[in-house]
């Protein structure tokens, strides 16, 4: 059975106006695709496609219009409460923005400790110990622990947020570009890192990105999407077959790995001093 | 008098940690020539952004500058003379870098106000810098507001600025860090474009190799606020010495599957 799935999914948005009609914006329509557990999917495509949309959507802070998500088969509003306590910790999300997606006043430790109080039944100790072992496993100081998020770098902010997902032993990770803004290195860090959980519990994972290079490296599979559908779906070993011209506009963008030589001789190299 | 080459030298930014003194950019030596794009690439933190904002004298409060100098063909010259005349700068995050409540034409007026070079022609030099970087639809574009428009536009109208300056060398501060891959690609056309047409001299700071691989001519690598290696962007990539720059220059193509050579 599907992890989690989604039926039919439409999403609209509507503005509301005191002076004349507001206007009705359809962001997603006739979104269908399911994850199996152990599986990593990445969702593609450029900035204000839905994919950030659709990611919220799956883990419930929004509402579709029409159409529904499924979490093992059955759809997540009607879930007992039982239920959606297991939902809530199986399925994580990591957004793009940490700064926003952090209380500026809660030190690192409370952060990661609050899904741990409200999703686990680790006592104090128990969930002290959680901590100092996620902050290791995402590469990070143990006293960060009592820092607040304005005394910590962007990259470690990041990281700390990955953290705060992994902490709950999730079956389902969607990351929302939250690798984008990191160092590559660290980004290699970070996905040798999920690889690995990913070997050792079987977690499944939904990349939400615009880099291409990133889901040839990591997903088994991909969907695009423009304009708030899906329009291609295709397993990762056949990206380079790609026909729609949304796909095929970001597997052009993706940059060189190396230098050209025509470069060089654009601009006559020069020796240094 | 136009430049051609710039050069940044042995300059110190330093900054207390506590009580403790702390170099956030510790005696780098740089030279942009006209034409060519340097980049200057690191890790976040190795104070790229801050060489930047030290050379134009912007540094944010709390960091001060301890040594160095600019000197433009050789001739010193101070921060405040540099800047929108001889260095014109575009910013990473298009978004904050404008007023909200101002349109686009003000902003290109009071460029050219701030650079005392309003006049007559005033309409004529801003169309030809729209027009330069593909803002075709001059009219409509400069009757909008930031929030109206598209990061991509955003970026191409920051650069639209910066040349209205006619400055001979630009700085670019991760330049296409916030904008999609598609747009990415688009802006660095642009920039490759514009170094040729109006020989700009560009100082490129990015923590993105692929950009460095797509743009640069000459690479050097920061770390920890000194410069560790300096060389045309072939040999970075193909035979990089310092172990900085092989763990950028690994990290980098084990995103492509491949690996670093010998």
């Amino acid at each position: 059975m599907s992890l989690i799935s989604a039926v039919d999914i439409g999403k609209t948005y509507q503005t509301h106006s005191l002076l004349g009609r507001g206007i009705r914006k359809q962001v997603l329509e006739n979104i269908s695709f399911a994850i199996k557990e152990g599986e990593t999917v990445a969702l593609l495509g450029r900035s204000g496609c839905g994919k950030s949309t659709l990611a919220r959507l799956l883990v419930g802070l929004e509402q579709p219009s029409s159409g529904k998500v499924l979490y093992r088969g059955r759809s997540i509003n009607a879930l007992r409460r039982r239920e959606t306590q297991g939902f809530r910790r199986n399925v994580q999300l990591v957004f793009q923005d940490s700064p926003g997606a952090v209380n500026g006043r809660f030190t690192v430790r409370a952060i990661i400790c609050e899904p741990l109080r409200h999703l686990t039944a680790l006592d104090q100790t128990g969930r002290e110990a959680r901590v100092r072992e996620v902050l290791e496993m995402a590469e990070l100081p143990a006293n960060i622990a009592d820092m607040l998020p304005s005394q910590v770098s962007g990259g470690q902010l990041q990281r700390v947020c990955l953290a705060r997902a992994l902490a709950v032993n999730p079956k389902l990770v969607i990351l929302d570009e939250a690798l984008s803004n990191l160092d590559t290195h660290l980004q290699a860090s970070a996905l040798a890192l999920l690889a690995k959980l990913q070997r050792d519990n079987g977690t499944a994972y939904l990349f939400v990105t615009h880099d291409l290079r990133l889901a040839r490296r990591f997903a088994s599979r991909c969907l695009v999407m423009d304009e708030g559908r899906i329009v291609e779906e295709l397993p990762t070993a056949a990206l380079e077959d790609m026909r729609h011209p949304a796909s095929r506009l970001l597997r052009d963008a993706v940059l060189p790995p190396m230098p050209a030589v025509r470069q060089l001789r654009g601009r006559a190299s020069l020796p240094l001093e | 008098m136009i430049g051609e080459t710039l050069s940044i030298e042995n300059l110190s930014v330093a900054t207390l940690v506590g009580s403790e003194p702390r170099m956030l950019v510790d005696g780098l030596s740089l030279t942009i020539r006209r034409g060519r794009i340097s980049a200057l690439v690191g890790a976040s933190g190795s104070g790229k952004s801050m060489t930047c904002s030290a050379a134009l004298g912007v540094l944010p409060p709390g960091v001060n500058l301890a040594s160095g100098r600019v000197t433009v063909d050789g001739m010193a010259r101070e921060a405040a003379t540099l800047r929108g005349r001889h260095v014109a700068t575009i910013m990473q995050n298009p978004r904050s870098a404008f007023n909200p409540v101002r349109t686009m034409r003000d902003h290109a007026v009071e460029t050219l106000k701030a650079l005392g070079r309003f006049g007559s022609d005033a309409a004529d030099r801003i169309e030809v810098s729209m027009v330069a970087v593909g803002l075709d639809d001059v009219k409509h574009v400069l009757g909008l507001h930031a929030f109206e428009m598209s990061g991509g536009m955003l970026q191409r109208m920051m650069i639209a600025l910066a040349l209205l300056s006619e400055a001979p060398f630009l700085f670019a501060d991760e330049p296409t860090t916030d904008l999609d891959l598609v747009v990415q690609l688009r802006v660095l056309e642009l920039l490759d474009r514009l170094v040729e047409e109006r020989n700009l001299g560009v100082l490129l700071v990015t923590h993105d190799m692929g950009v460095v691989a797509r743009l640069a001519d000459e690479v050097a690598v920061l770390d920890q606020g000194r410069v560790v290696e300096q060389a045309p962007v072939m040999d970075i990539f193909q035979a990089p010495r310092h172990h900085v720059t092989r763990m950028l220059v690994r990290a980098h193509l084990s995103l492509y599957g491949m690996e670093l050579e010998a």
